[in-house]
């Protein structure tokens, strides 16, 4: 790596002490030679495992839940379905009120995706609560699923959602969150061409080295103490709190160091039931995700498709550009909503572009829950828009980078959701790219600023 | 057929902290008898390395050295409310209210050494040795050490102090969408040299170049983990990874490292990092959070350079051999 301090000098004071200094972590010694506590090395005398029983069907409506041979099964202590569950219709961001609560803890009536929990089954070992969960018999009644996010939009669609009652997140702007700047009509009418052109992702698994897990143990004077890898404490521990119907107070989470979460430990899943089994049996209880638990059922990044159609100049200015964005959510939210309104907040991406229209949607299907990864809600966008520049320059017969710096916002271009630029820097690091990469632009590109003129 | 060569480019942006804020982060500083301090949150390590650049922030901000710094984190019962660790918000957050508890504990640290120096607390500076020097007259100071045992046992004052951070939210306005969604923006731009198979759709990322702009480098060894990482997750979203292949059918998702995909240290490609810094105006110390911006650029910059090598456009990720090969054939039929 290489710092290239000629870049912005003017602004920065390089007089730091401890900023700056490779300085080497603290918790690396511990860390590579195994020393390091992470939640699962806890281990409590009768601790019980927590396996959860799971739906084989997409869609389906759930006519009997029999357990009676699984409680059968040795080592078999305490079987939970959704009516033990105090509050079981959850939703995560209902703390920043985004609701509505549209989730299940355990499945109530019906599953809305193909791997959905259904029953929880704790035993003396993690054996014993994999086998009595095989035995658990659930009668299903077969739906119609979605799974395409156009045919969930489509008029007469299986309903995802009931909690929804349409297959998309209905935002306070209406079926999308919208942003409309200047006049993209009258931009696409003046242009000299106009490029069409949809994108689409595949659902991504985080694939942290360590799964999603927690362990929990009651403390005898009604408290429980929940070791966790979530990644964010108290984020889990009041949306426990609402679930469970138990004071904050009666909680206790102790985190320490992830073993990587890439936004995959930001959903509330395995805490919530294990600490209900913790209270209901008195005994302490690990629920800790498969591998295969955590490549299939945990959310993984959304499926997205991007349209963008634009609007160029044979100059290379981008005139005009409209972004239909669409975000898979699954069968349920967590946070999907609020990925697919951070797209609306970042397209058109860093370019200054007089004529916006955006709207982005979150749609329900019978998928697996999507929810948080590194960079939601702008990852696929940046793909979609990057690939789409390339497409520009190549209709324009302009190189790809040379257009790009004809484009690029600078400090003080007012951005389609109308705030002005600050603190831009795109232009210098297409500068430094053109150098590193031996990829030459012509002088007058290599002479821009991002500072605003005369300031 | 042929192996053939091409290079993309793709260059971003990406916001900091909790999209539209409201993302607050709190934050406590306080001396041990002996000069030592923790820091006490809730925020969480994932292994990022976030536990070493608040001991940096708290170790600069007091004036001491960073192994003098203690952080205690992700208790409940102990460390006070983080909203959590994910839109690239815990450096900037956590690290402003960091700076913001021990400015505070830090003035206690100056009016206590006033006290034993008999001299006004604005005429002290700190060497960043864990001394307390008299301002153009560093003959006399007063030990860290000795200022805090002054402090606990003689003066009675704690050595402490308190942090908070909150971006206020903003809410989108219905019809124009009008909104703040963040404060300050990391950039990027990336190069990405591949060759590709045009027999087998295999596709080589060979080199890739990243320009990182990031605020300010707290600590560069760690900055270059994040972003090296990083440009390797681009590469693997942009040519391997799916959890259901051929969605609807589930049947070929992968279930372990085995048959889930993702390149091996031999697909990796030559990475180069280089890093800007223009200071944010409301980071800690300048930074911005460039944690997951820096997975992203490489995505478009390898599918820009596999249509530069084979005049195909992959636009459906990920850009599988499959993809490429049933492009070229349908290429080939027109």
């Amino acid at each position: 790596m290489e710092l290239r301090k000629n870049y912005f000098a003017d602004v920065r004071k390089d007089d730091l002490h401890e900023i700056g200094q490779p300085r080497p972590r603290s918790d690396s010694p511990a860390h590579v030679t195994g020393k390091t506590a992470f939640f699962a090395d806890r281990n409590f005398p009768g601790m019980l495992h927590l396996k959860m029983v799971r739906s084989p069907h997409h869609h389906a409506r759930i006519r009997s839940i029999d357990t009676s041979e699984a409680e059968k099964h040795p080592g078999v202590v305490k079987i939970l379905t959704a009516k033990d569950v105090p509050h079981n219709v959850y939703t995560i961001l209902i703390l920043i009120q985004v609701g509505p609560e549209d989730e299940t803890v355990l499945a109530d009536g019906k599953v809305r995706w193909k791997g959905e929990a259904v029953v929880a089954v704790l035993a003396e070992t993690e054996r014993a609560a994999q086998e009595a969960a095989a035995k658990v018999k659930v009668d299903y009644e077969v739906l119609p699923a979605v799974f395409d996010m156009e045919e969930a939009l489509k008029p007469g669609a299986p309903l995802v959602n009931e909690y929804h009652g349409q297959n998309y997140y209905l935002y306070d702007s209406g079926e999308c969150r919208k942003v409309r700047f200047g006049d993209v009509e009258a931009g696409f009418a003046g242009a000299d061409h106009i490029l069409e052109e949809s994108y689409q992702s595949s659902p991504i698994e985080h694939a942290p080295t360590e799964t999603t897990g927690c362990v929990v143990a009651p403390e005898g004077n009604d408290r429980f103490t929940c070791y966790t890898n979530t990644q964010a404490m108290f984020f889990t521990l009041d949306n426990t709190s609402i679930i469970l119907q138990m004071p904050g107070s009666k909680l206790h989470f102790v985190g320490g160091t992830v073993g990587g979460g890439f936004g995959g430990k930001v959903d509330v899943i395995v805490e919530p039931i294990a600490i209900l089994g913790a209270k209901l049996t008195g005994r302490p209880v690990c629920f800790i995700y498969s591998r295969e638990e955590e490549m299939q059922i945990s959310s993984p990044r959304a499926a997205e498709k991007v349209v963008i159609k634009d609007g160029v100049m044979k100059d290379g200015r981008i005139v005009a550009r409209k972004v239909t964005g669409y975000t898979d959510a699954g069968a349920y939210s967590r946070h999907s909503p609020y990925g697919a309104q951070k797209g609306a907040g970042h397209y058109p991406g860093p370019y200054t572009i007089p004529n916006v229209w955006i709207d982005t949607y979150c749609v329900y299907t019978n998928r697996t829950p999507s929810s948080a990864m590194r960079g939601f809600g702008v990852t696929i966008g940046d793909f979609a828009l990057e690939v789409q520049m390339d497409k520009l320059a190549r209709l324009i017969g302009m190189d790809p980078l040379e257009f790009r710096f004809i484009n690029a916002y600078r400090d003080g271009d007012m951005k389609a959701h109308r705030q002005p630029t600050e603190g831009a820097a795109l232009i210098e690091c297409m500068q430094e790219a053109s150098r590193a990469a031996n990829w030459p632009v012509a002088e007058k590109y290599m002479a821009m600023s991002s500072y605003v003129k005369g300031a | 057929m042929a192996i053939r060569r091409g290079r993309g480019v793709a260059a971003i942006n990406y916001p900091t902290g909790m999209n539209l804020g409201g993302d607050p982060t709190q934050a406590l500083v306080h001396s041990t008898p002996t000069g030592n301090f923790m820091v006490t949150l809730s925020s969480v390590d994932l292994g990022q390395g976030m536990k070493q650049i608040m001991a940096q922030i708290c170790a600069e901000t007091i004036g001491v050295p960073t192994d003098r710094v203690v952080v205690d984190t992700a208790d409940t019962d102990t460390g006070p409310h983080c909203m959590g660790t994910f839109a690239s918000r815990g450096t900037h957050r956590a690290g402003n209210a960091v700076i913001q508890a021990a400015r505070e504990a830090r003035q206690v640290m100056l009016e206590v050494a006033a006290e034993e120096l008999e001299v006004n607390a604005s005429d002290l500076e700190t060497d960043g040795q864990g001394n307390i020097l008299v301002k153009g007259a560093p003959q006399k100071s007063i030990s860290i050490f000795d200022v805090a045992l002054s402090a606990h046992f003689k003066r009675g004052r704690s050595i402490s102090g308190r942090g908070m951070f909150l971006i206020p939210r903003s809410y989108p306005e219905k019809e124009t969408g009008a909104m703040k969604p963040s404060t300050c923006y990391a950039h990027a731009c990336t190069v990405a040299e591949v060759e590709v198979d045009d027999e087998t759709g295999e596709v080589t990322v060979l080199t890739v170049k990243n320009v990182f702009e990031i605020g300010r480098a707290l600590n560069p060894k760690m900055v270059e983990q994040q972003l090296v990482g990083g440009s390797w997750m681009g590469i693997s979203h942009a040519l391997y990874e799916t959890t259901e292949p051929y969605y609807p059918n589930r049947d070929h998702g992968g279930t372990d490292f085995n048959q889930y995909l993702m390149p091996g240290p031999g697909d990796l490609a030559e990475t180069e990092i280089i890093v800007l810094e223009r200071p944010s105006a409301d980071g800690p110390y300048g930074a911005k959070g460039p944690g997951e911006m820096c997975a992203n650029p490489q995505i478009p910059a390898v599918a820009n350079a596999v249509f530069d090598a084979v005049g195909v456009r992959i636009d459906t990720l990920p850009i599988t051999p499959e993809r490429i090969l049933r492009a070229l054939k349908a290429q080939a039929a027109n």
